[in-house]
């Protein structure tokens, strides 16, 4: 045999095993190849493949894994349980960047699935590695390896600060700087991750100086970059009030308004995400948003968008308004008692109407004025059928008869209150009946308009245990009236009358 | 004696009487002595009574001036406290009042002035209007940039398509697909495909790899130098005529590498430099210096240190952004602020300095 003779047989082999990895890669991409390959035992042929002497071979080969491990998580367990990590670790410093992306794409698909994978991918040392591969000077083997550390620090504290121990906060904020809108995006999603579980990771992240960086990419034209970018502000914002001190003192307040005007849908909602998580702190961050006009841009923005893309939007509202009743008083002069009363009615989802209820109830438990601009807009009978009805999920009764409660106490807008003397149930009647009590007595015209509208007759109808509170308010507005009408409202009255007619003797000359 | 004698001689007789005086009196004795013991204890009761009344009067007196006497002092005391409870409810009276008043001003001045709170309100509406009006206009901005990056977009296409089909351009002889003779007007893709340069279609990637002749090194001049466009037809060098040596021969010459002598080839730092690799490499081999450590109880420990400068340790006032320090000329009484500093006092100023005679500083 000639030497041409046996270089063929290594080059068909070579050819073969290209030929292998390359047609697994692709079946891999395909979820409904997967179980096939599972079954066919895909695993332990590639793993010898990691250690192949061809590198386009060895990147191959770890794409397919990657792919496998991304499809669920008993493929990822098998990539972890078959050894396989500590050998992507060794060779991710070593490799070229295909190597280094395909290898990271392998430690992002295992680590997303569960913390305890995560955490076996932090145990096997990967994240050092992880951060020296955070430095190298191709964006796209940047971006892959920070979306891995995303992956693992997405899960738990724990997990978050192990990333932020190993150093990857600080080369992320460099991240955040490079041109590649991409590799930005996945480094602001990773920033948002680590601050999302604790107060000292927000410090951490904070301490390095993101803030004035995240800010500055909220004009940034691209979408999805500003969806990780507010989402990431969010996160920092929300765990304590220096923080959220911070998170304004980047300037973002007029800003960050744009976002609520913006086309994509979760723009929108990472942008009232953060602006809820901002006012919820203080009076006096809730007072800067609404002088900067963020409650009616907030409230324009609930309104041109559905589902739980508002629910941030509501819940800022409540927040603020839950602050003082000159917030409040902002809140309902910004015309979002309307909006909120749309959202009450026009939304299907229980959790939804659940916070548009809460909201409500915030807005109008300061003061009568307060509680007149809610009623006024006829939320009152809305709210009650949703407490009434038996559809609705126990919370959102919670919510709604804890809002009609705060309203009703200081609620003086007798037509809004009147329908409630028909159809509501004792516990709220109580709170009606007391309003009634508590007006009648210095309004003249009231108590006319109550006699003529059929109130009193219907408060005669109530049955009130003796010496309860009820009926001490029942009491009180009769002795708002004469005798004989109160007397004449009362149910038997005509039978009493029928009585002394049978009973009269007539006087015949 | 005689008397003697007459008297005993009636002292029978005088026996007889005294017997019979004696029997007579015997009779009322009883009643007599009675009687006067009742007039003796009349009198006695009456002495007594009269004592006793008179006993009873002195210390009326005595009382009734004693009594004056207390209840005038008690009286005293009683107007006194009166007064004084009357003039401590008035002063009360006129506190309450004046706290009223200060409370009710302060409350209305800085708490829940209605003004204020309307102003602000009136404020808030208009800064949401303004703002609104800005949000809007700027999507409106974004909207129409939009716009037009999807026109400039779509025509981008469309040009690329005219320019694709531009072999369906019609002649002079022939009209084209677009240029129907039955109508009027030509399509408007004929008018798009006038203005459209053909395209020219791509060497293959083959074709431009050939191994590269020493025939093909003027090509590789006008790459170096220019920058070449795709179209640019190639160029093929004819053989120069004349006595000229072979153009091979001269561009080889020409294009011939640069072969400095070894001292100039290497470089100055080369020790560095080597020393640098072998550093790197050294590095390089070995991945993590760290042991490994369990972090998860091993951090537990560590204490979380906030940075210094990214710490705030005042946090939010109570009093909210309001400072009451500001000055407002406004309330000024007259017509300057209150000056704080007093003037230098002038004993201080001259002291240690040298004087004159006369007591003046030299």
């Amino acid at each position: 045999m000639s030497q041409k003779h046996v270089l063929q047989v290594f080059e068909q082999y070579q050819k073969a095993r290209t030929q292998f990895v390359q047609t697994v890669a692709e079946l891999a991409t395909r979820p409904k190849n997967i179980e096939t390959l599972q079954n066919a035992g895909v695993m332990s042929l590639l793993r010898p493949l990691l250690l192949d002497v061809v590198p386009t071979i060895q990147q191959t080969a770890v794409l397919a894994l990657g792919r496998l491990a991304n499809y669920n998580d008993d493929l990822a367990e098998a990539v972890v349980k078959g050894d396989i990590l500590p050998q992507l670790v060794y060779s991710l410093a070593e490799q070229n960047r295909f190597y280094k992306k395909a290898a990271a794409f392998v430690l992002r698909a295992v680590g997303k699935h569960s913390p305890q994978l995560a955490q076996a991918i932090v145990d096997c040392g990967a994240l050092d590695t992880l951060v020296i591969c955070l430095e190298d000077f191709d964006p796209g083997v940047k971006e892959a390896v920070a979306w891995a550390l995303g992956n693992i620090a997405r899960h738990n504290a724990e997990l978050s600060q192990a990333v932020v121990d190993a150093g990857a906060v600080p080369l992320l904020i460099l991240c955040i700087q490079e041109p590649e809108i991409a590799l930005k995006r996945i480094a602001a999603s990773v920033l948002s991750d680590i601050s999302e579980h604790s107060p000292e990771l927000a410090q951490t992240v904070v301490d390095a100086g993101a803030i004035a960086h995240l800010a500055r990419m909220i004009l940034n034209p691209n979408a999805k970059l500003k969806r990780q970018v507010l989402s990431a502000l969010g996160q920092i914002a929300k765990h304590s009030v220096d923080l959220a001190e911070m998170v304004v003192e980047a300037e973002i307040f007029p800003v960050v308004l744009t976002c609520l005007k913006d086309k994509d849908e979760y723009v929108k909602k990472n942008a009232s995400t953060l602006i809820r998580e901002i006012a919820k702190h203080t009076p006096e961050l809730s007072q800067l948003i609404v002088n900067t006009g963020g409650v009616a841009a907030i409230i324009d923005c609930i309104g041109s968008c559905k589902g739980s893309i508002r629910l941030p939007g509501i819940m800022m509202l409540g927040y603020v308004a839950a602050h003082s009743e000159n917030l409040a008083m902002a809140v309902i002069i910004s015309k979002g008692v309307p909006q909120l009363s749309v959202c009450l009615s026009e939304e299907p989802e229980d959790h939804i109407k659940a916070a548009t209820a809460w909201a409500l109830g915030q807005i109008g438990r300061h003061t009568p004025e307060h509680a007149r601009a809610v009623a006024v807009t006829n939320t009152l009978p809305v709210l009650l059928s949703l407490y009434m009805s038996a559809e609705s999920s126990e919370d959102l009764q919670v919510k709604s008869k804890k809002a009609i409660k705060n309203i009703l106490q200081k609620c003086t807008y007798l037509p809004a209150l009147e329908p409630f003397l028909y159809d509501a149930p004792p516990n709220i009647l109580k709170y009606v009946v007391g309003q009634f009590s508590k007006v009648l007595p210095h309004d003249s015209k009231a108590r006319r308009l109550f006699v003529t509208s059929g109130g009193l007759k219907k408060v005669q109808e109530i049955k009130a245990e003796p010496g309860s509170l009820l009926q001490e308010y029942i009491n009180s507005i009769n002795n708002c009236y004469p005798e004989e009408i109160v007397r004449y409202y009362s149910p038997g009255y005509s039978d009493t009358l029928l009585q002394r007619v049978d009973s009269y003797q007539p006087v015949i000359n | 004696m005689a008397t003697l004698a007459r008297l005993q001689a009636r002292s029978a007789a005088l026996a007889q009487q005294y017997y019979f005086r004696n029997s007579v009196v015997d009779v009322f004795r009883k009643k007599e002595n009675d009687a006067a013991v009742k007039i003796q204890s009349w009198f006695r009761g009456c002495q007594v009574r009269a004592y006793i009344r008179y006993l009873n009067r002195i210390a009326t007196t005595v009382q009734k001036w004693w009594r004056g006497y207390l209840g005038r002092q008690h009286c005293q005391l009683i107007v006194e406290i009166t007064y004084c409870a009357m003039k401590m409810n008035t002063y009360n009276a006129m506190a309450v009042r004046i706290q009223r008043c200060w409370r009710g001003y302060r409350i209305r001045k800085y708490c829940f002035d209605y003004v204020c709170l309307k102003k602000y309100l009136r404020a808030v509406s208009r800064t949401n209007d303004s703002v609104m009006e800005a949000l809007d206009e700027f999507a409106e901005v974004k909207e129409r940039e939009e716009r037009e990056a999807a026109l400039q977009r779509e025509k981008k296409k469309k040009d690329y398509q005219a320019r694709k089909m531009h072999y369906l351009l019609s002649t002079k002889q022939i009209p084209g697909v677009y240029n129907s003779p039955f109508r009027e007007e030509p399509d408007p893709w004929e008018l798009r495909i006038r203005q459209a340069k053909p395209l020219v279609c791509k060497r293959p990637r083959g074709q431009l790899q050939r191994p590269s002749s020493l025939t093909s090194w003027l090509g590789c001049t006008s790459a170096r130098s220019f920058p070449r466009s795709d179209t640019l037809p190639p160029i093929s060098r004819k053989q120069c005529q004349g006595p000229f040596r072979d153009i091979a021969e001269v561009l080889e010459q020409r294009y011939k590498p640069l072969e400095p002598t070894l001292r100039v080839a290497e470089p100055v730092n080369g020790m560095k430099e080597a020393r640098a690799e072998f550093r790197r490499q050294e590095e390089a081999r070995n991945i993590q210096d760290k042991m490994f450590l369990p972090f998860a109880s091993y951090h537990k420990k560590e204490k979380y240190i906030p940075s210094v400068h990214l710490s705030s340790k005042c946090g939010s006032s109570a009093c909210g952004c309001q400072s009451f320090r500001d000055e407002n000329p406004e309330k000024w009484i007259c017509g300057k602020d209150f000056q704080t500093v007093l003037p230098s006092f002038d004993l201080f100023s001259t002291y240690g300095k040298s004087y004159s005679k006369a007591g003046q500083i030299l």
